[in-house]
């Protein structure tokens, strides 16, 4: 299968590649390609030209800077699974990374993408809600910052305008953070027939803060904030957790495909909530 | 849509060629350079019959540009031999655990296996699992693929493997 014809840069600065996107209005941004590509090679995309930003050095690589970690966009899932500093901070990350796909895709396959491309089946986006991520964008005019939290319009409908790039992704460190990311799929390398990253921090035996997200139960990634809202100041116990997972499947909004029926998917989607929640519970506590 | 000149190692040797942008990975290794044991299976980034190795990571060549592997360095199934001509490790392990039948899917499983040796030479049977999941076998139900990587994972760590094929 063979993608219609196309031009191709593969420019070396944030700036160039703006220059580029802004130029042409059929353009498309390439990071590790193993969404656009096989979405090329069906016909479903057809780019006039294609900006490759694997040459932008200024993209890659993992920092700390204060109290949170900075992840350039074209950072690939393997570079994330492979670093340390991830490891300490925000092991969330590669719990998730780590049920993406199969090792030749997280090779490839970059933060930046996943979180941009606006598609619900992918993992990232929801654990940046949990998380509270920032996203750092650079655009013709200028460059800006927007919550994760602000930033899902849709099914690949996000907040970037028209000639611009995300360039960064920026966590903050929660310290004695609990975490889960829970996800059901028919097989390996699928996409989540549900899925749910949670984090919680305890206070005296009681949950004193708490993130649910949701991938793949709704048009975008979904923040269950009358869910997590409800288990503040309460103890951890069954009971709280069934409740919290019976208010998220109250936004659920999951589409009917090949993997299962929207009830399916909503009760198995409360399931992971639920399941999640006791993970990140427990190594809270830890 | 200019033809692209694409330079770039394939298994130590330097070569050249022309192609368009939209050309696959695995089209320029098997239809410019005429290597043709990447085999394309799927075409859809699952099945991992056209895994390469590509600066030192496993890729699916179908989902590469041949573009974006200027500058690189690839290793294929035709890289594998030793020197002298004789089966690599992996060769080896795979003839002598009856790691194939028909023998498609054998040369990404072996590029794979590969990379995952490099980066954990001493791995469990589940881990061996878990770094070929990218890679499917209609033929063998996947036991002797995991003890064909394990008899080449104790030859190159020096040591005799002890288990028979199934």
């Amino acid at each position: 299968m063979i993608s219609a014809a196309f031009d191709y840069h593969r420019p070396k600065s944030v700036s160039e590649a703006v220059k580029l996107l802004r130029k042409s209005k059929g353009s498309r941004l390439l990071a590790g390609g193993h969404s656009l590509l096989p979405m090329m090679k069906l016909r479903l995309a057809e780019p006039s030209l294609l900006i490759d930003l694997g040459a932008i050095a200024a993209l890659r690589g993992i920092k700390k800077a204060g109290k949170s970690i900075v992840i350039g966009a074209m950072t690939t899932q393997h570079e994330l699974l492979a670093s340390a500093l991830i490891a300490r901070n925000i092991p969330i990350l590669h719990e998730a990374a780590l049920l993406i796909a199969d090792p030749q895709v997280r090779y490839v396959g970059t933060l930046g993408g996943n979180i941009a491309n606006g598609d619900p089946g992918n993992d990232m986006p929801a654990v940046m809600l949990a998380l509270d991520a920032t996203y750092r964008l650079a655009g013709p005019d200028k460059r800006r910052s927007v919550k994760a939290r602000a930033f899902y319009k849709g099914t690949y409908d996000t907040a970037l305008k028209a000639g611009e790039i995300v360039t960064a992704i920026e966590i903050p460190v929660t310290p004695k953070q609990g975490y889960a990311y829970e996800k059901l799929k028919r097989k390996i390398g699928d996409y989540a027939t549900a899925a749910t990253a949670v984090v919680v921090t305890l206070k005296a035996g009681k949950i004193a803060t708490c993130s649910i997200a949701l991938t793949n139960l709704g048009a975008k990634p979904l923040l269950a904030e009358a869910a997590a809202a409800q288990l503040i100041g309460r103890a951890p116990d069954d009971t709280a957790i069934n409740a919290a997972a019976a208010e998220a499947r109250k936004i659920m909004d999951p589409a009917h495909d090949t993997r299962g029926t929207p009830e399916y998917r909503v009760s198995v989607g409360g399931i992971c909530v639920a399941r999640a929640l006791k993970r990140a519970i427990a190594r809270a506590g830890a | 849509m200019a033809a692209v000149h694409i330079k770039l190692k394939i298994n130590g040797q330097a070569v050249e060629g022309l192609c368009e942008p939209r050309t696959l990975l695995v089209h320029f290794i098997r239809d410019n350079l005429g290597l043709t044991g990447a085999h394309i299976g799927c075409e859809t980034t699952h099945c991992g019959a056209c895994t390469v190795d590509l600066d030192g990571k496993s890729v699916k060549s179908c989902t590469v540009l041949a573009v974006q592997a200027q500058g690189s360095s690839i290793s294929t199934i035709e890289g594998m031999a030793n020197a002298d001509g004789t089966l690599g490790a992996l060769q080896e392990g795979f003839r002598q655990m009856h790691g194939l039948q028909c023998g498609f899917c054998t040369p990404g499983m072996i590029m794979r296996a590969h990379r995952l040796l490099q980066e954990n030479p001493n791995p469990t049977d589940d881990e061996v699992r878990f770094g070929i999941s990218g890679n499917l076998c209609r033929c063998t139900g996947y036991q002797n693929i995991v003890k064909a990587i394990q008899h080449a994972a104790a030859k190159l760590r020096g040591e005799e493997y002890r288990e028979a094929a199934e």
